[in-house]
């Protein structure tokens, strides 16, 4: 039932793609499009939701496909659960995209390919054999591409766009290598057959790295995530949020499911390979961000951060299912989904700011930003509790996911394995700098582009957005609110996936007295994040009604005091370069050789002196230049091979011959 | 009426942190006076200085926010609930699983931000100077104290406040390197963490010197007053914390005897008054750092909490 | 076997290792010859609370030993070495303080999965004590590898001795004759150090290793 309702929406949403490709020049076809998606996907999100509680998976056979094999669907628990993200993410978009997409200069470009791209996603989670998972999943890369490649013109979008699809073709073509270990030589495609048989030891590892890979790739794990800040920013804001905040998750969904479900028993070792890479994601991403003036940059590798973060998640659950210490594998399997779904709603709040920054100023370039909470007072108070609940503040929802993250950490002493053991804490300290990162990053992101004073007259002259972009923040940030308030809830509703993956669950949540969240049991730790919400306005307005009452009321403005050498000049404050000068001077001297060159032009000269800080990609450095590099020599080397003459093309495809007849000869 | 003895403990615990921050910050003042041979203003100057604040007139730059004007009481308040669930004079408080030691040290990060955020708003470049600072010395001091709540949580088996400070005054609880290791490393982070020297001059008004004042430049009035308080219950905080980990002696078990919490009190304040005199001594001892000679000093702060976790996952004995 | 008077050896022993990081952190040279003497303070302590524990009267003899000549007499004499060589300037390490700290951290983690593994059949008192010695020493070399100054490499020697000294103890059987001829050969490579230190010093006025290293003649 479940199943059929939502084939019924993906097919509703192919229908609009294809209605948007006839409509897109008329006027009002955006608002209508993205109306309709909307309410798709809200649809779509009520039938999902209904679907993670319920008892049996609903599965649907179409005869689409290969002839023997068909397409199957099915929607059990963890495809609800991702559904459920995914469907909110892009009902989240459409709305805000009501609005937004007034602004688009070339919405042809745009609405036909928006909905095919939300069916897709929606196919990739509901996919039940290889065949139609990978052809959802190309269908998604292809029509983000699409996207993407909107405002082609600009030379740094044709990059982004060719880098992206290089990526997600070798993705595809690593899951596609992984799929075919685990059909195994009879060729069993379909996920109930895979599931039946487990592939041996050597197998089932090089199916974990094929789909680290495959999966990890369009996640955003190190090393191969140069595409996403790059494909990201390209995009138009709401593309932009959900590819960062919902693509994502489709990718962390098809790592879960291969790895957890279809893979079989895990072996310890898997754990640490995991751990590390999430693990040096996570710093590396944020340390990223901390560099960038773009807005949609810095979002971006702040996404790749919090991946790492859900990815060490994943990588303690692991270890501790390999070891089969089920209440450890639980909470840190349940942290790692419910750090997916907060970071859905806080990225795509993020984006829709940064979206309404674009549109009001027409600037991604936070040094040309500034003062902007007087002139859009409220996209800055959304974007506020956006960058409160990213940075990991109590009592919003990126603390409860983080909180619940380190108690994982904190029962890994349990491990036998050496390996773990000293791994493991290693990671922990990776988690808490990243997090504290995180926070400075945000810091640095409001504080330039919201307060201050205007540094450019964009910045000065800027507008509040309209009603809808508001009202889907405003929504956003009060989602955050309440899932940071009130986690049980959310922890309950995850439980079913945890039960389906690992065998059991968390305690349950919400019968625990005065909604606390208990990991394990109530004297061991917990975690009230209303109370604690409670405590913090109470404890304010206990403060705000004292002084009330006892101090004076008067308040008079006057020119900033500036220690009595005000400037009026805006160019005489902090920029986003200068902010994140120290961090720079601490962690980029060695990361990424940053290196700060000053030119002072000899006494008596009049040029002005300058500097200009120096930063170099280590990933590009290390990894693709010189990929890039053997691939070119590789490609010119066998260029010869465009030149031959007939007689030298038939003996080689004799030569092949012969060769494939003695393969067959002697293995057979 | 457990639980309104409870609450009247938790509420009595708020309160006396409110009174007693002030007198923390003054004495230590008067004793780093007395160690230079000055006299020294009183100890209750504090006091004085808070109500003078709150009935001045509040001056606002032109272009302060909304936000500008709510972060003191935002501040304040993250500040204050933190402080109220350190035990102090007795464990066991009710609340005290409200916020674990994870979520105590998150709010404090919390007051940091909106106080980052409150020295953005204004767009001086004093501003941004101490909040690009300071979040460049919480970068490095949060790690290194999400460490110690690691290796303290791996030995008592909780992160709950109550449960670690009852381990550590049980008999199992022996002289651990890890403890060792804890202990300087918590003493460093809360250096860092307090503003004061060798990190921070708390009494500076030079731009070479200061991190938390240059933050809180532009604030006056009953604004000030709440900041000052709020840095007064940090340090009191802090202290605390270290008394109630290191030093846990005398404190009042859950739901004691109204003498209990006597003699929790009576022991509590000893402490204090030695973590002052510590502190005084050590600011006086020593020179305040050059700026990024911080991260150098906040770095082996994290390398020693990290080893202490390790030698804990690496053997339950160290 | 917990009692208090393995958990203070335990303790004096990590504090070994602490004072190791400490030397590694140092960058000027008074500094690191006073944090030294420290080092050798703290393993003549260790070593006397092994000699009370174990109950070995001769391991009485070693502690003081450390005392006197490790923690007083090398480090004075290094310390007027240093004010007639005229060097009482910053040492600069090889490469920032960070990393060097962060490989520091690994070498310990790696001594101790090394020895808890290895040595499975001794006590785990007495295997802990030896993973803590192998840190000491392998930081003892990190700290020679690290260090640009002719002095520092030999503080980093020292402390590698230390580390040496500290196994021994804590393996519980080294008679005094070891002790003895162990530290008299130390004492004789100091002194022929210092002499080439002299040597060196005049014929190139400096110590600094990359200045020697150009007038070797082979530039890399």
């Amino acid at each position: 039932m479940q199943v059929a309702i939502l084939l019924w929406c993906i097919l509703a949403l192919l229908a609009t793609a294809v209605l948007a490709v006839l409509l897109s020049r008329r006027s009002g076809a955006t608002a209508t499009v993205y109306a309709a998606c909307a309410i798709v996907s809200a649809i779509a999100c009520a039938t999902a939701f209904t679907g993670i509680g319920a008892v049996h998976s609903d599965t649907v056979h179409l005869p689409l496909g290969l002839p023997w094999m068909g397409a199957n669907f099915r929607a059990d628990a963890l495809s609800s659960l991702f559904l459920l993200i995914v469907n909110l993410g892009a009902a989240g978009a459409s709305l805000y995209a009501i609005g937004y997409g007034r602004h688009e200069s070339a919405p042809q470009r745009v609405l036909p390919f928006f909905p095919a791209f939300l069916a897709g996603m929606n196919l990739v989670v509901l996919a039940d054999d290889a065949f139609s998972f990978l052809l959802a999943w190309e269908f998604m890369s292809l029509t983000s591409w699409a996207l993407v490649m909107t405002h082609h013109r600009a030379a740094d979008n044709a990059r982004a766009g060719y880098v992206y699809i290089l990526m997600a073709s070798f993705g595809t073509f690593a899951l596609l290598l992984a799929f075919g270990l685990l059909a195994g030589p009879d060729g069993h495609y379909g996920f109930e057959a895979i599931r039946a048989h487990h592939p041996s030891a050597l197998y089932a590892a090089l199916v974990l790295l094929l789909v680290l890979v495959g999966a990890g790739s369009k996640a955003g794990l190190v090393p191969l995530h140069v595409w996403l800040p790059l494909a990201h920013p390209a995009a138009p804001s709401h593309v932009s949020a959900l590819m960062s905040g919902v693509m994502t998750k489709v990718a962390i969904y098809a790592f879960i499911r291969i790895v957890f479900d279809l893979l079989g028993p895990p072996v310890w070792w898997w754990g640490i390979v995991v751990l590390a890479l999430g693990g040096a994601t996570a710093l590396m991403g944020v340390l990223y961000a901390l560099f960038q003036n773009d807005l949609k940059r810095v979002l971006a590798y702040s996404t790749i951060e919090n991946i790492g973060f859900i990815f060490v998640g994943l990588g303690l659950a692991l270890a501790f299912g390999a070891d089969h210490f089920q209440t450890a594998a639980v909470l840190a399997l349940t942290a790692a989904l419910f750090h997916a779904f907060n970071h859905s709603i806080f990225k795509n709040l993020l984006f829709f700011g940064s979206g309404a920054v674009l549109t009001a100023t027409g600037e991604r370039d936070m040094e040309k930003l500034g003062g902007l909470i007087h002139r859009m007072p409220v996209t800055a108070f959304a974007v506020l509790i956006g960058c409160a609940a990213i940075s990991a503040l109590p009592p919003l929802n990126g603390f409860a996911s983080e909180w619940l993250t380190f108690q994982a950490i904190l029962l890994s002493p349990e491990l036998p394995q050496w390996g773990l053991k000293l791994i493991v804490p290693a990671v922990g300290a990776l988690l808490a700098l990243s997090v504290a990162l995180a926070a400075a990053c945000f810091v640095r992101i409001f504080g330039i582009a919201f307060l201050g004073r205007p540094r450019s007259t964009a910045a000065e002259e800027a507008q509040e957005t309209d009603r809808f972009s508001l009202g889907v923040m405003l929504a956003l940030a009060a989602v955050c609110l309440l899932a940071g308030i009130l986690p049980g809830f959310f922890i309950d509703a995850i439980a079913p996936v945890v039960q389906h993956l690992l065998g059991g669950h968390m305690p349950r949540q919400s019968s625990i007295a005065w909604l606390s969240m208990v990991p394990i049991t109530k004297d061991r730790s917990s975690y009230n994040g209303l109370l604690v919400f409670l405590f913090i306005v109470a404890s304010a307005s206990l403060a705000a009604l004292a002084i009330h009452l006892l101090a004076s009321k008067a308040v008079r403005r006057a020119p900033a005091w500036d220690c009595g050498y005000p400037n009026a000049s805006p160019l005489t404050q902090y920029t986003a370069g200068s902010f994140a000068q120290p961090i720079r001077r601490v962690f980029g001297t060695l990361l990424f050789r940053a290196r700060l060159n000053i030119e002072i032009p000899p006494p008596g000269d009049v040029r002005p002196a300058k500097f200009s800080v120096h930063l170099e990609d280590i990933v590009w450095n290390v990894l693709y230049v010189p990929l890039e590099g053997a691939v070119g020599f590789v490609a010119g080397r066998l260029d010869v091979l465009q030149f031959l003459t007939i007689r030298r093309y038939l003996s080689l495809v004799f030569v092949t011959l012969v060769v494939l007849l003695l393969v067959i000869a002697i293995w057979r | 009426m457990a639980l309104i003895h409870d609450f009247a403990v938790q509420g009595a615990q708020m309160i006396l942190v409110v009174l007693l921050a002030p007198l923390v910050t003054g004495l230590v003042r008067k004793m780093k006076a007395r160690l230079l041979r000055r006299k020294g203003p009183p100890v209750l100057q504090p006091y004085r200085d808070l109500v003078r604040l709150a009935r001045k007139e509040v001056v606002l730059a032109d272009n302060a926010s909304w936000l500008f004007r709510a972060s003191p009481y935002l501040i304040f308040a993250a500040t204050w609930v933190a402080a109220a669930l350190v035990p102090t004079f007795a464990t066991g408080l009710l609340f005290s699983w409200t916020a674990d030691l994870i979520a105590i040290v998150a709010l404090l990060g919390s007051a940091r931000f909106f106080l980052a955020l409150a020295g953005m708003d204004v767009g001086t470049s004093f501003g941004g100077i101490g909040s690009s600072r300071e979040v460049m010395i919480a970068s490095l001091a949060e790690p290194a104290m999400i460490m110690i709540v690691f290796s303290l949580a791996l030995l008592a088996g909780s992160t709950q406040l109550s449960a670690i400070s009852q381990y550590m005054v049980s008999p199992n609880v022996g002289l651990r390197v890890t403890l060792g290791l804890a202990l300087i490393s918590l003493v460093m982070v809360g250096i860092a963490e307090n503003a004061r020297i060798p990190v921070d001059n708390p009494a500076t008004h030079l731009e070479l010197t200061m991190v938390h004042e240059a933050m809180v430049l532009e604030y006056s009035g009953r604004h000030l007053a709440l900041i000052e308080l709020a840095a007064s219950l940090k340090l009191l905080l802090y202290l605390s914390l270290i008394g109630c980990i290191f030093l846990p002696w005398g404190m009042a078990p859950m739901r004691a005897g109204w003498s209990a919490y006597a003699i929790g009190g009576a022991a509590y304040v000893p402490k204090l008054a030695l973590g002052c005199f510590a502190l005084a001594m050590f600011e006086t001892a020593i020179a305040k750092m050059r700026v990024f000679r911080v991260p150098t000093f906040l770095g082996a702060a994290l390398m020693l909490g990290l080893l202490g976790a390790l030698l804990l996952f690496v053997s339950r004995g160290l | 076997m917990h009692g208090l008077a393995f958990d203070i050896a335990h303790l004096l022993a990590g504090g070994l290792v602490l004072v190791s990081f400490m030397l590694l952190y140092q960058d000027r040279l008074y500094a690191l010859l006073n944090v030294y003497a420290f080092h050798a303070v703290v393993l003549s302590l260790s070593v006397g609370w092994q000699a009370y524990i174990q109950d070995a009267p001769h391991l009485y003899i070693t502690a003081l030993i450390a005392l006197v000549f490790k923690a007083i007499v090398i480090p004075v004499v290094l310390h007027r070495m240093i004010v007639q060589l005229g060097i009482h300037r910053e040492i600069e390490t090889v490469t920032s303080i960070g990393p060097v700290m962060l490989v520091g951290i690994g070498l310990v983690g790696l001594s101790m999965a090394v020895m808890l593994r290895v040595t499975t059949d001794a006590s785990l008192i007495a295997r802990e004590d030896l993973a803590f010695a192998l840190s000491v020493l392998l930081l003892g070399l990190l700290i020679m590898v690290t260090r640009r100054n002719a002095v520092g490499q030999v503080v980093g020697f020292m402390s590698l001795e230390n580390g040496l000294v500290l196994a021994a103890t804590g393996a519980k059987g080294m008679p005094l004759v070891v002790e003895i001829s162990v530290a008299f050969s130390v004492l004789i490579a100091f002194i022929v150090i210092g002499i080439f230190l002299f040597r060196i010093r005049e014929r190139f006025d400096t110590v600094d290793i990359r200045a020697l290293d150009r007038f070797r003649g082979d530039r890399r």
